[in-house]
């Protein structure tokens, strides 16, 4: 680029080494340009993310063997003694359950939900975007309102949904003193505010499958669920996995939703809905124990990151699997 | 306040009222707040993530590889693992209670750079760039006028799923902010403390909180569905 426009250019010297032209000034300017901007497009995304990502990890891991002291805000070292605490503290160990009952009780039914409407509206069906919006709309209200709703909703004495099983002549449901009726209850609320959001990504998957595929099932005679379990369900698993994996990394951070369930938000007497976050949270901000926290900050992430690899190999075969029958069916469409 | 609960006779704008004029909800101050920190913190995020965004996607440079590599790879490390720090570092800085504490951290995110990359990378021929190189566009230059325009639809999308996210958001803001200033969810929460339990209050107060976001749903929803199912396709 500097060689085809000699007329801008100083006279090049005849060295023996007949080294390039010195750069003019704008010239100069332009190789700067060229090869330092991209670095300067990108570091507002790294400062950011060194001051409120970075440092914060590491500096968890620090606090996580501290006692920290409030009131000079700064920590000793107490080695392990925190992680001990933790592990030896049978809320944690409520909280881990909790989390993941309410996990299973929101993501199974959620999925299979998603699916049936992604199903739904995948069919031909007039005001298509009226239905996709309807069915994105609970996603847009926040979950502390969703929750205050809700709660109310499945209070035990006065609560709708009591009174809806009492007219029927079923007797109530203690909805914030039982175990599993609490994570019911959480978990719908989980539910109401991803399950459109969900099978909105399915139905994009389900939009991807080529039509064909439908049309050759039909003529080998498959009637609409036959279609569906054949064609539409392992066309989707990817997309499928893809929500999994996402649902599973933000139900074990659930926290607005059990804060919410009651007045105290501490998870209950007994600890019936107390999740991991909110434990982490009761730790830091109600014993204001910010070692602890940091601890089970920690724990959650190890957490997170083991059912991640969990996960991961489990698509892997999922997806090897599933390559292999669709090859086997290609072969079958061949003969 | 019982009488119109007893009565169930619905009389909604005096609800709303007892909810505005409460002090402890702090409704005004709150709802200011919440639309101060959402726009503030969906801008930034549009602007940076697109600028990185269309670095990686469109300049050579040594290690965008790697790089992207790791914005991708922090997207993975939840929020909750770096509360406590955090929050001790905007103690430091006197930050606690100020609507600044809940903003700086949300300015850029890791989907944000992610998902700007994805587009620009599919979307923006190399051509382009090279012409505007070639007619003697700086860089920025060609990043305000080739990049950019380009990158419009997908920016508008993660506005609208930052401003979302960033309204709704509700444990950090809960955990730094005070009732002297919080933000629409923050105060929210209060309606569920002993004394306020009261089924058409809270009814009302969480219509409030939640018509602006209504009204924003009603103008860009169809976008926002577009955006979730285009999404999916890529990722």
């Amino acid at each position: 680029m500097t060689t085809t426009k000699p007329h801008t250019e100083v006279p090049t010297p005849r060295g023996p080494e007949r080294r390039p032209a010195p750069l003019t000034m704008r010239q100069r300017m332009g190789r700067w340009d060229v090869k330092f901007s991209p670095y300067l497009y990108i570091a507002p995304f790294w400062i950011v993310f060194a001051i409120v990502g970075l440092f914060p990890i590491f500096y968890t891991a620090v606090i996580s063997f501290q006692e920290w002291d409030l009131v000079r805000n700064t920590g000793t070292m107490v080695g392990f003694d925190n992680f001990a605490f933790v592990l030896q503290d049978r809320e944690f160990w409520l909280s881990l359950r909790n989390t993941f009952s309410i996990f299973l009780l929101s993501s199974v039914p959620q999925l299979v939900a998603a699916t049936f409407i992604a199903a739904m509206l995948d069919k031909n069906i007039r005001a298509k975007t009226f239905w996709r919006m309807g069915v994105l709309l609970p996603y847009v209200v926040a979950p502390v309102a969703v929750a205050l709703i809700f709660s109310n909703m499945f209070g035990d004495r006065y609560g709708l949904i009591n009174s809806f099983l009492n007219d029927i002549g079923l007797s109530s449901i203690m909805w914030h003193v039982d175990v599993i009726p609490s994570h019911v209850a959480i978990a719908t609320m989980v539910n109401f505010r991803w399950t459109g959001y969900n099978a909105l990504i399915l139905l994009a998957a389900m939009q991807a499958i080529p039509r064909d595929l439908y049309e050759a099932a039909a003529i080998d005679g498959a009637g609409t669920m036959r279609r569906f379990f054949s064609v539409t369900l392992p066309q989707i698993r990817p997309t499928m996995i893809f929500v999994i994996i996402t649902s599973t990394i933000g139900g074990l951070q659930i926290f607005d939703e059990p804060r919410m369930f009651d007045t105290n938000g501490q998870g209950g007497s007994n600890h019936q809905w107390e999740t991991i976050a909110l434990y982490l949270y009761n730790k830091g901000w109600v014993d204001f124990d910010f070692g602890r926290a940091a601890a089970v900050a920690w724990i959650l992430f190890l957490i997170i990151i083991a059912i991640g690899l969990l996960n991961l190999f489990i698509t892997r075969r999922f997806i090897a699997g599933d390559a292999g029958a669709s090859t086997k069916k290609s072969k079958k469409v061949t003969k | 306040m019982t009488r119109i609960c007893r009565g169930g006779r619905g009389d909604f704008l005096a609800n709303a009222a007892t909810v505005i004029n409460n002090p402890a909800v702090n409704f005004w101050k709150a709802l200011s707040n919440s639309i101060i920190v959402s726009t503030a913190v969906s801008v930034s995020t549009v602007v940076l993530s697109t600028l990185a965004g269309y670095a990686f996607a469109k300049l050579r440079f040594k290690g965008s590889g790697p790089l992207l590599i790791a914005v991708v790879a922090t997207m993975a490390v939840p929020v909750q693992l770096g509360i406590v720090p955090l929050y001790i570092l905007m103690q430091r800085f006197g930050w606690t209670g100020n609507i600044g504490a809940v903003i700086i951290p949300g300015l850029v995110t890791a989907f944000g750079v992610f998902w700007m990359t994805q587009y620009i990378q599919q979307s923006l021929p190399t051509e382009l760039i090279e012409a505007a190189r070639v007619d003697g566009c700086s860089m920025i230059r060609t990043f305000w006028h080739v990049g950019l325009p380009a990158a419009r639809p997908a920016a508008a999308m993660l506005f609208l799923f930052t401003f979302v996210t960033s309204w709704n958001n509700f444990m950090w803001p809960y955990i730094v902010l005070d009732q002297q200033s919080p933000t629409l969810p923050v105060s929210l929460s209060i309606l569920q403390a002993n004394y306020f339990v009261d089924y058409s209050l809270v009814l009302a107060g969480v219509l409030l909180a939640t018509v602006p976001l209504l009204l924003l749903f009603m103008f860009a929803g169809r976008q926002l569905v577009s955006g979730i199912m285009q999404g999916a396709v890529k990722g």
